[in-house]
C-alpha cells in the first residue's frame, strides 16, 4: 500500500519550478489548516485556566495571562457535573461493551455461510438502515416500555448498530476458514466458537467498532434531553454542557443565564464566570477523545475503507 | 497469513461455497460412530431439520431479532397516528381517523414551506461544500511528499470529526461572538470590517455559518475514503502519464480525479437519499430566536411540534414525509446510476 502511494515521487528529482511553488503553497496551506483546526482548542484551554475575571478583558489567545486552576476546581466541586461525569463514563463503558459484544454476535451468526436464517436476519437488519421511524413513534415507544427516567435508555435502544455489524461481518469473512472449521472438528459448538476462537482473531476490528460506539456515547446528548431532562441524576455531562450553551445563547449578554446563577450559586462568587465555566466544561468534555483518537488512527481507518467498501 | 492457513483461499473458497450437508459430513461421520446420532444420512434435509441442527445459531440470534422487531419495526406503526386527531388521553383504537387532513395543513402551512426550504438550502450547500471540499483535501494530502508531515496533518484534520456538536457549538459560537470572537476581531484588525457582526443574530449568514462549519468539523475525516481509492489507482498510469510529459496538474486531472469516480458516484447517492437530513444538532445548537426563520428545519420542525407542543399527528405527518422522500430519492439516483453504468450503491 505504502509503496503504491509513493511512487509518483520516484520522479521527484526532475523539480521544475512550477512544481516547488505548488508543493511550497502546498506546505503554507496544510499548516493554516491545521491552525484553523486546533486554535479553537488552544485558546478555549488557555480561557479554562485563566483567572475568570480576567478573562473577562478578553485578549486572551493561546496562553493564559494569569494562570489558575480555580475554574477546574470549581466546576468538580459541583455536584450535578461530578454527577453527570460520573453517569458519562458509565454509560460509555457499558454502552460500549454491550453493544460491541452484541453486534459481533449478530455479525457472526450472518457470516456463517450454512446458516439457514442468514438471509432473512441480513435483510431485517439491512433494511433498518434505510428507514426509521421517526422522533415521536420512538419517544412513544420509549415511554411504553417505561424506560423514561432509567439508565437503560443510553444502552438498549441503540445496542446494534448495522454499520459496525457490516464491518465485523466482513472481517470475519475474511478470517481463514480452517480455524473456524478446525475448531468445530474438535468438538466446540458454535457459542464457543464465537467466543474463543472468533472475539480474539477479531481484535483489530472490535477496536474500530469500539472507537465509533465509545466515541458517540460519550458524545450523545440528544436521548438525555428527549427521555431523562428531568431526572438529574442521570444528566450527562455533554447535556450539561449542552444547558450552559442554549442559556448563553438565548440570552446573549443578559447575565441572567443558567451558568451565570451557576457562578453566583456559590458563595466565592466572582471567582467564575460563565464564559470560564462554558470553557473548562468544553474541555472537560473534549478532553477524553483528544487524548484516545489519535491512538486508534489506524484502526478507524481501516474501518471506515472496510465498512465504506462493503457496506 | 497463508502460513497459518495452509489451505489457500482458494480452497477456502470453496470449501465455503460446499453445500452445509456435505461440510457437516466428518461430523456426522463422528457422531454415528458413537451412536448419537441415528438418522440416516439422506440427500436433502428439510428447513427445519437444518434449522434444528443449527439451534445455537438461531438461539444467538433470536434476542437481536426480537430487539430488532421491538426497537425498529415497531415504532412503524406509530405512523398510523399521522392519519389521525390524535389525542394522549384517548386509548388507541379510540382516535379518530382524519385521513390526509394533516399532510394537506403541511403543504399549505407557511411554517412549514419555510421550514422546507431552510431544509433543501442547507443540504445543498452541505452537499457541495462537504463534496468540493474533501475531493480537493484529500488530492492536496496526496500531492504531499513529506510523508511524516502528512501524517501530522491528517490526525490533526480528524480532530473536529470526534468531539461532540455540543463542543464544536460552544467553540464556534465563541469564535463568532461579537464580544472579543476571534473572527470579529480578525476582520477588524483586516480593516475589512469597522465594527463587530453578531455573526449568529442575523439569520442571512446562518446558511453560510452552518457550512462552513460542517467543514471544518468534517472535512479531515471526509477525505479518508478518497485517500484510500487513491491507494488502488496503478502506479504504471502516473509513470506511463509523466514519460508522456503530462504535468502535475495533467496528472491529477486525468489519472486522479477519474480514479475518485466510484467512490464519488456511491457517496452522491448516499447524499442524495439524505438529501432532507440537513442535521439536526448544529442548527439545534447555534439557532437561536434571531435566526431561527433560516435555522429551523425539518427536524427542529418534528420535535417542536411534537415533544415541545404536543401535537404528535403533525409532528409523525412531517417525520413520515421525510423518510418516505429520503427512501424515493435513494432508489431513484441508484437506479440512475444503474441506468448510466456507473457503480452504485445496491
Amino acid at each position: 500500500m505504502a509503496k503504491t502511494s509513493d511512487s509518483p515521487r520516484a520522479h521527484a528529482r526532475f523539480k521544475s519550478p512550477a512544481d516547488r511553488i505548488f508543493d511550497t503553497l502546498n506546505i503554507v496551506f496544510m499548516i493554516c489548516l491545521m491552525v484553523v483546526t486546533l486554535y479553537p482548542f488552544l485558546n478555549t484551554l488557555a480561557v479554562s485556566f485563566n483567572n475568570a475575571t480576567d478573562s473577562v478583558k478578553g485578549g486572551i489567545y493561546l496562553w493564559p495571562r494569569d494562570f489558575t486552576w480555580e475554574n477546574y476546581k470549581y466546576v468538580f466541586n459541583e455536584a450535578t457535573i461530578f454527577q453527570a461525569t460520573f453517569i458519562s463514563v458509565l454509560r460509555t463503558v457499558i454502552g460500549t461493551i454491550t453493544s460491541v459484544f452484541c453486534c459481533a454476535m449478530v455479525a457472526y451468526t450472518i457470516s456463517r455461510p450454512e446458516y439457514v436464517l442468514r438471509k432473512f436476519v441480513s435483510i431485517a437488519f439491512i433494511l433498518t438502515m434505510y428507514f426509521s421511524g421517526g422522533l415521536i413513534p420512538n419517544f412513544l415507544l420509549i415511554r411504553e416500555l417505561g424506560m423514561l427516567g432509567t439508565f437503560s435508555v443510553y444502552i438498549i435502544p441503540g445496542l446494534i448498530g448495522v454499520f459496525n455489524v457490516i464491518v465485523i461481518r466482513s472481517f470475519i469473512e475474511g478470517l481463514p476458514e480452517g480455524i473456524l472449521e478446525s475448531a468445530r472438528i474438535d468438538g466446540a459448538g458454535e457459542f464457543t466458537t464465537f467466543m474463543r476462537i472468533v472475539l480474539p482473531l477479531c481484535v483489530p476490528v472490535l477496536a474500530t467498532v469500539s472507537l465509533f460506539t465509545a466515541v458517540s456515547q460519550w458524545n450523545s446528548w440528544f436521548d438525555v434531553f428527549l427521555y431523562n431532562s428531568s431526572y438529574t441524576e442521570l444528566s450527562t455531562l455533554q447535556y450539561e454542557l449542552m444547558k450552559i450553551l442554549q442559556n448563553s445563547n438565548s440570552s446573549m449578554n443578559s447575565g441572567n443565564d443558567y451558568a451565570s446563577q451557576f457562578a453566583s450559586s456559590e458563595s466565592g462568587a466572582n471567582q467564575v464566570t460563565p464564559t470560564s465555566i462554558r470553557a473548562t466544561m468544553t474541555i472537560v468534555a473534549s478532553v477524553p477523545i483528544i487524548l484516545v483518537y489519535p491512538f486508534l488512527q489506524k484502526y478507524f481507518v481501516q474501518g471506515m475503507t472496510l465498512g465504506g467498501v462493503k457496506g | 497469513m497463508d502460513k497459518a492457513n495452509p489451505i489457500g483461499p482458494a480452497e477456502t473458497k470453496a470449501l465455503r461455497e460446499m453445500p452445509a450437508e456435505s461440510k457437516g459430513f466428518f461430523n456426522k461421520q463422528r457422531k454415528n460412530d458413537t451412536g448419537l446420532n441415528t438418522r440416516p444420512p439422506s440427500g436433502e434435509k428439510s428447513f427445519f431439520q437444518k434449522l434444528l441442527q443449527q439451534k445455537a445459531l438461531v438461539f444467538m440470534s433470536i434476542p437481536f431479532l426480537l430487539w430488532l422487531f421491538i426497537f425498529k419495526y415497531l415504532p412503524l406503526w406509530g405512523w398510523t397516528i399521522a392519519f389521525q386527531d390524535f389525542k394522549p388521553a384517548k386509548k388507541i383504537f379510540d382516535q379518530e381517523w382524519v385521513g390526509l387532513k394533516h399532510f394537506t395543513f403541511l403543504f399549505q402551512d407557511e411554517h412549514f414551506l419555510r421550514v422546507m426550504r431552510n431544509t433543501l438550502a442547507m443540504s445543498f450547500i452541505n452537499l457541495v461544500l462537504g463534496f468540493v471540499t474533501a475531493i480537493v483535501l484529500a488530492i492536496l494530502l496526496n500531492e504531499l511528499r513529506n510523508l511524516m508531515f502528512k501524517r501530522v496533518v491528517q490526525t490533526i484534520s480528524y480532530l473536529p470529526h470526534f468531539i461532540s456538536w455540543v463542543v464544536a457549538a460552544s467553540i464556534i459560537s465563541t469564535a463568532l461572538s461579537s464580544d472579543g470572537g476571534i473572527i470579529n476581531e480578525l476582520l477588524l484588525w483586516l480593516g475589512l470590517i469597522k465594527e463587530p457582526i453578531l455573526w449568529l443574530g442575523e439569520g442571512e449568514y446562518f446558511w453560510g455559518i452552518l457550512g462552513v462549519s460542517e467543514v471544518w468539523k468534517n472535512v479531515g475525516w471526509n477525505t479518508i475514503i478518497y485517500l484510500a481509492a487513491m491507494t488502488m489507482i496503478d502506479p504504471s498510469q502516473y509513470e506511463a502519464a509523466e514519460i508522456d510529459g503530462a504535468g502535475r496538474f495533467q496528472r491529477i486531472w486525468n489519472i486522479t480525479l477519474p480514479g475518485l469516480k466510484p467512490v464519488f458516484i456511491i457517496l452522491l447517492i448516499m447524499n442524495i437519499g439524505n438529501l432532507l437530513e440537513s442535521g439536526f444538532e448544529p442548527q439545534y445548537l447555534l439557532g437561536n430566536g434571531m435566526n431561527v426563520d433560516y435555522s429551523e428545519n425539518l427536524d427542529i420542525f418534528v420535535l417542536k411540534y411534537g415533544i415541545q407542543m404536543g401535537n404528535f399527528s403533525l409532528s409523525i405527518a412531517a417525520g413520515m414525509f421525510k423518510t418516505v422522500v429520503s427512501f424515493i430519492l435513494l432508489f431513484t439516483a441508484n437506479h440512475i446510476a444503474k441506468r448510466l453504468g456507473e457503480e452504485r450503491l445496491f
